[in-house]
């Protein structure tokens, strides 16, 4: 096989391996009825959804770009640690349960019932494609990415490869398939995480456990006193990138947005009763925080190891190591010898800086910059891959679920028969994959922009009117409507004035990214307010948030 | 449903609700308290103890809270008898 390296070899292997594990998985779970490819017929037992759940959550930019945007960002990169796993309290505590025990497919299943009003239905529905539209774009260009980066081939062909899988098992198996999937990707991409980090972790401070090496270890102190030396702030000082406010507002709104991400709510349905949904929220954080308890760790490792191994040596020394020239040639590391001394120096000016390092080579040249065989790398190269697939199949079931049996089945045609719903929903999940797939090779431009939108709508859209439908029975459809209508519009025009239009952040300075938290209260407030000052909902509607409050009856109800 | 049924309804929950109340405040104090309002220079370990919070401890945290909850609430399940059968 002469023209591969070791390392092609290798991740060629993993790559087909766990690929032909996928499609066997999706083979083996073929679903026959539309009650197991929305919600896998209920059956998911709670350590498992648990995985499928993080699974899903953990997405391209979990795996690849969290690590680097820590490494960056010192100290405020903790808005993204709390804010994407706090959410799950909120999930656990306070929606989880009750939406299980309501006991139907979709989001906009509860929104439209809850509120008795198709419109609503409708709305919830469309944000649920919006959202999941957006986040799906990223993911397919994950693929792509790693496909080119570790194999040689292009772009386009990776994601072609990526979307032929994902539609093999997605399309046969719906929900039931993709669960079972995804929990054969939580334990690749977990392992293919965790044995880079540990390795880094005991070469650098000779304790394995990246947790406590990164908590006792004087690697952060050492790397606060270089950050002092070369002219950068310590690594652990708060609020150098963003204002204190700004650090609570983003926090708050990633949390929130969190726990309103349709797909991520939708995974705790699938499990068997209100008990399993509980116990299930806790499992599924448990196997996040195990990467996002470790990302840190890696962060300031990485950043120690990189400054110390480039900063100040002789450039030509530094392109003599494999990793620094291979990832020269991909862009990702540039490096310039502006002052012409033959040195390298990391500054925090861009003018004389002299080493430019993207964010995303800090997890992906891990194995290498530690010098860990061949077969390591191959396997990051099959984590990153599970983790963009697994994503992306759980956010095509839901734009396949809100087309096909919110929007279809419920409004267009509510008299089509079990079989019909059934292929309109491998439809819809066919045609989910073919839009990813175009993202992903040609992706639009603003898709960083409007992943804040993302998180924003669902924080001052979904999560305060699933909130108040179970917590607050007086609430009725005119409030929930204007919360709707006055939360996405206060966040939309924000975010889209800001982003698009060069509008300063007039709100306290609350940047685009934070501004769902602002527009969940205005959200809370408004529905609140009008809730009082029309008719109460109908008594069948009281009753049925009174029954979404008790446990039991939800496995008979799933017995139907 | 009787009146009895109702106010044992209630009485679930005004329990659960308390419960769910604590365990928020808990999490809003280790994310929101220690990690951004008020982040401490004193040392957890090697590092100070507002970046400990803000990238290790508010998470482990988050995951105690949610157990706790589960555990909690299969008690209350079933001293108001509203648990559901196993299997």
């Amino acid at each position: 096989m002469a023209g591969f390296t070791p390392t092609e070899l290798w991740t060629f292997g993993f790559v087909a391996l766990t690929f032909g594990a996928y499609l066997y998985i999706g083979y083996r779970n073929r679903v026959a009825d539309t009650r197991g490819f929305y919600v896998a017929g209920q059956g998911v037992p709670p350590v498992f959804n648990g995985m499928a759940t993080a699974a899903d959550w953990m997405s391209a930019a979990s795996f690849i770009s969290m690590a680097g945007l820590i490494s960056f960002m010192g100290y405020d990169g903790a808005v993204y640690l709390m804010g994407w796993t706090g959410g799950y309290v909120l999930l656990a505590l306070l929606l989880a349960p009750y939406l299980r025990k309501f006991g139907k497919y979709t989001v906009p299943d509860f929104v439209g019932d809850r509120y008795y009003s198709q419109t609503a239905r409708l709305v919830a529905a469309f944000c649920a494609i919006f959202v999941s539209l957006t986040y799906v774009a990223g993911q397919m260009r994950g693929v792509g990415v790693v496909f080119s980066r570790f194999l040689g081939v292009s772009i386009t062909w990776g994601v072609v490869i990526g979307m032929a899988v994902v539609a093999f098992f997605a399309v046969l198996g719906g929900m039931k398939g993709i669960t079972w999937t995804q929990v054969a990707q939580y334990s690749i991409l977990i392992v293919a995480f965790l044995i880079p980090s540990v390795a880094i972790s005991a070469k650098l401070t000779g304790n394995p456990i990246p947790q406590l090496s990164f908590t006792f270890s004087d690697i952060t102190a050492k790397l606060n006193q270089i950050q002092i030396d070369l002219g950068f702030t310590e690594y652990t000082q708060p609020f150098q990138s963003k204002s204190q406010l700004d650090i609570f507002c983003i926090t708050l709104a990633l949390m929130v947005g969190t726990a309103g991400l349709p797909h991520v709510i939708v995974r705790f349905y699938t499990v068997p009763n209100v008990r399993a949904a509980r116990y299930s929220a806790g499992w599924a954080l448990l196997f996040i925080a195990m990467l996002y308890t470790t990302a840190p760790a890696l962060a300031a490792f990485a950043r120690y190891n990189l400054i110390d191994t480039l900063h100040d040596t002789p450039i030509e020394e530094a392109r003599a190591l494999e990793w620094v020239s291979s990832w020269e040639d991909t862009g990702l590391l540039g490096l310039v010898d502006k002052n012409g001394d033959g040195r390298l120096q990391l500054t925090p000016d861009a003018d004389t800086n002299e080493i430019h390092v993207d964010r995303d080579i800090i997890v992906l040249s891990t194995p290498e910059v530690a010098d860990l065989a061949p077969w390591v790398i191959a396997l990051v190269a099959a984590g990153g891959l599970a983790a963009a697939l697994s994503t992306a199949a759980g956010l095509m079931l839901v734009i396949s679920s809100s087309f096909a049996h919110d929007i279809y089945a419920k409004l267009i045609d509510p008299g089509a028969s079990e079989e019909k719903r059934l292929v309109v929903g491998r439809v819809m999940i066919f045609a989910a994959v073919l839009v990813a797939g175009y993202f992903g090779i040609d992706p639009p431009g603003f898709v960083a922009e409007v992943v804040a939108f993302a998180f924003g709508l669902a924080a001052a859209s979904f999560f305060p009117v699933i909130l108040l439908g179970i917590f607050d029975k007086r609430m009725n459809r005119a409030g929930a409507i204007v919360g709707m209508v006055l939360g996405i519009g206060f966040t939309g025009f924000y975010i889209i004035g800001n982003r698009f239009f060069g509008m300063p952040p007039f709100f306290f300075g609350i940047s685009a990214q934070g501004i769902g938290a602002v527009g969940m209260v205005v959200n809370l407030v408004s529905s609140l307010v009008v809730s009082r000052l029309t008719e109460p909902p109908p008594p069948e509607i009281q009753e049925m948030v009174e029954s979404v409050r008790i446990p039991r009856g939800a496995g008979a109800a799933s017995n139907h | 449903m009787d009146s009895s049924t109702e106010s044992r309804r209630t009485a679930y929950w005004k329990k659960n609700q308390r419960l769910i109340g604590i365990l928020l405040a808990v999490w809003a104090s280790v994310s929101f308290g220690l990690a951004i309002l008020w982040p401490m220079t004193f040392a957890v370990g090697q590092l100070p103890a507002g970046f400990w919070w803000a990238q290790q401890g508010s998470m482990f945290v988050f995951v105690l809270l949610i157990f706790i909850y589960a555990w909690r609430m299969d008690a209350i399940d079933r001293e108001f008898n509203v648990h559901e059968d196993e299997g």
